[in-house]
């Protein structure tokens, strides 16, 4: 078992004839991942990669029964490609794109909400299996088959951590970016609780940062509702308030959203954090009991 | 992007909010003539990317043209936490019956905007919901055009429940939602917003903060930017997120996560981040160098650390990029290289030719690397 992504998911590429898209469908093909088809309006009937172009997810979705859709398009054009794969019946969308704007996802999350598709992103890496699949931009390589679930805002930091844990022996169930921005449509919580429910994940690492309080609603859940042991780290703590750290999420505002508020919440949750990144793979030994 | 109260006046004018006729100055000569012009009392105001001008002395009253010059000259000397004051501007001091705080900002929890009114205006407004919580009422919005006239009034009436005053607040209130989504703003505010003894209401101060990721589709708004220092413009112009901080230790690195926990580990370890810089995603040598560049201006830099993990960024790229930043840039502190993932071999050969170069395998032994270059941890 993992969540969400496995050996058995087919997915389609949105945006597969640009820069990025066509750069990371090879990646996934390269790790095993069932790519069956490409999206992208006015290039139907072409090839990327050996794998055939639609004009529109409902046409690829059509040909395929695909249930996941990456997407790589233009900030400007991503909420639309969201909105059309949740109207195709897409199970799982994962919006790459960054810079999209905010109104643009309060009205798409809205959507999703009103939906019965998932929406991970924008802005973020994607998410792996390891072994089994990857749909998005993460680096294949660094990641082992394990037992441990990782949940993060961001992108390099996930994989400075994965790879941490890959070297100290820690192999992974599923690895998930859900994205820097301030609205995002999988949040902690919901990995979380996906983690919870998933019989091959044993512990959890949650890699937050500044901005926001997701992380604390979080912790919360994780006090009331988990049964499975939960690690964290939260980035960000020398970080001045009112600039914001690239992420457009990653903002201390109006006295709210400190590493330090963050950390606490997780303490008195019964979560501990790690203060640097170095001292995540012990803490997983621990909790999971083989230190 | 913080727009200047001015400029977030003539945008709320533009909605329908009445604000009063001002005009902005430069130097003294100017700010007494505007005075002049507008005859009577007036206030004179710092335009600043910050609040707390009026502590800070970037707020006076002056009686008439000779009073405007003396505060327009003092206030244009001030720096208001580490702004310096370019633009004054005048308007007519008005009379004040009762001040009112109408905002609307993105509600992160909620996933959607919310308004904020309080009958305490004038005031910190974090100050007054702190101590005094029942005295702020909060309203949720959905989406752009459902707030209802009969909502702005429900709102309206419970700052200000004088049948005389509360409409024409209420409509004050339509139009900031209004402004809020048609300029893609992140906070839109009025504090105060006044009501004068003759029962008109005003938008004495205006604040717009805009949502970075949408200037794209904000022409007008995006042309009133202003970048803090040259550097802060190249940086931007590449595609780099740059803020500059206090310490000796420039930093670049690829991902924003990946910034922090960066200037967290010097921190950790006893050094001092001279900055956050992200160089992005796809990292072409010319960011590299642009990096270098901006690091290098800051006189404080006594060490430059690289951190960088390759996924998308391929690390032979940003080893090319710093050597060629070695050949054209004259670099005098130690620079410390940790490059993983991507293409990790050939970046090391390649860095091998660079004999001012040193590496490290692991983001801890950089960081620790690094500090010891800039002079050892803090005592």
């Amino acid at each position: 078992m993992s969540i969400l992504v496995d050996e058995k998911t087919q997915v389609i590429v949105q945006g597969i004839t640009g820069r990025d898209g066509s750069f990371h469908t090879q990646g996934m093909l390269e790790y095993g991942t069932k790519v069956v088809a490409g999206v992208t309006p006015g290039k139907g009937g072409s090839m990327v990669h050996g794998i055939p172009v639609h004009d529109s997810v409902a046409e690829a979705r059509a040909a395929t029964g695909a249930n996941t859709s990456v997407i790589y398009v233009p900030a400007a054009y991503a909420a639309d490609a969201i909105y059309e794969a949740i109207d195709a019946g897409v199970k799982l969308v994962v919006c790459i794109s960054e810079g999209l704007p905010v109104n643009d996802m309060i009205e798409v999350y809205a959507a999703v909400e009103r939906s019965s598709s998932r929406l991970i992103g924008p802005n973020c890496p994607g998410l792996i299996s390891p072994g089994k699949a990857k749909v998005g931009i993460l680096p294949g390589f660094i990641h082992q088959p394990g037992d441990v679930g990782v949940v993060s805002r961001s992108g390099t930091l996930t994989y400075q951590v994965v790879d941490l844990l890959t070297r100290a022996g820690i192999g992974q169930s599923t690895c998930i970016g859900i994205g820097g921005d301030p609205i995002i449509g999988t949040n902690f919580l919901d990995a979380l609780e996906m983690f919870e429910n998933d019989p091959q994940t044993k512990a959890v690492v949650m890699i937050g940062e500044i901005g926001g309080t997701d992380e604390q609603e979080a912790a919360r859940f994780v006090k009331s509702s988990m049964t499975k042991p939960v690690v964290g780290f939260i980035a960000g703590r020398t970080a001045p308030p009112g600039k914001r750290m690239g992420h457009a999420g990653a903002i201390i505002s109006g006295g709210g959203g400190t590493a330090q508020e963050k950390t606490e919440a997780l303490n008195a949750s019964g979560i501990p954090v790690a203060r640097v990144p170095s001292d995540i793979p012990g803490l997983v030994l621990k909790v999971l009991g083989r230190g | 992007m913080n727009i200047h109260e001015y400029q977030a006046k003539d945008v709320f004018a533009g909605y329908g909010i009445p604000v009063l006729p001002g005009k902005v100055a430069t130097t003294p000569d100017e700010a007494a003539r505007i005075a002049a012009e507008l005859g009577g009392t007036v206030v004179v105001k710092a335009q600043v990317h910050t609040g707390g001008r009026g502590k800070a002395g970037g707020v006076k009253l002056a009686s008439g043209p000779e009073e405007a010059r003396r505060h327009a000259e003092a206030i244009l000397a001030l720096n208001i936490k580490g702004h310096p004051v370019r633009t004054v501007l005048i308007v007519p001091a008005a009379e004040i019956a009762k001040e009112y705080y109408l905002a609307v900002t993105l509600d992160r929890a909620a996933k959607r905007p919310v308004i904020i009114a309080s009958a305490s205006g004038g005031m910190d407004i974090e100050e007054v919901a702190h101590r005094t919580p029942e005295k702020i009422h909060r309203f949720h919005l959905d989406g752009p055009g459902t707030f209802r006239s009969y909502q702005a009034r429900q709102v309206a009436a419970k700052i200000e429940p004088r049948r005389s005053v509360f409409p024409k607040m209420a409509a004050v209130l339509e139009r900031l939602v209004e402004a809020y989504w048609a300029t893609d703003a992140s906070l839109v505010e009025i504090n105060p917003l006044a009501l004068t003894p003759g029962g008109d209401v005003l938008a004495l101060d205006a604040k717009i903060s805009i949502d970075d990721n949408a200037m794209y589709r904000q022409p007008r708004l995006a042309a009133f930017r202003e970048d803090e220092s040259e550097h802060a413009r190249m940086a931007r112009e590449m595609g780099l997120s740059y803020v500059p901080l206090e310490g000796t230790i420039g930093c670049v690195v690829n991902g924003a996560g990946l910034a922090m926990a960066t200037m967290d580990l010097i921190k950790h370890y006893g050094g001092e981040p001279a900055n956050f810089l992200d160089i992005g995603g796809s990292s072409n040598p010319e960011k590299v160098t642009t990096a270098m560049k901006i690091i290098l201006a800051d006189p404080e830099v006594k060490a430059i650390l690289f951190n960088i993990f390759g996924g998308i960024t391929r690390c032979d790229d940003v080893a090319r990029g710093i050597l060629l930043a070695l050949d054209g840039l004259s670099i005098k502190v130690p620079v410390v290289v940790r490059l993983t993932g991507t293409n990790e071999e050939a970046a090391k050969a390649i860095l091998a030719q660079a004999k001012a170069v040193e590496s490290a395998d692991t983001m801890d032994a950089a960081v620790k690397l690094v500090i010891a270059r800039a002079g050892g941890p803090r005592a």
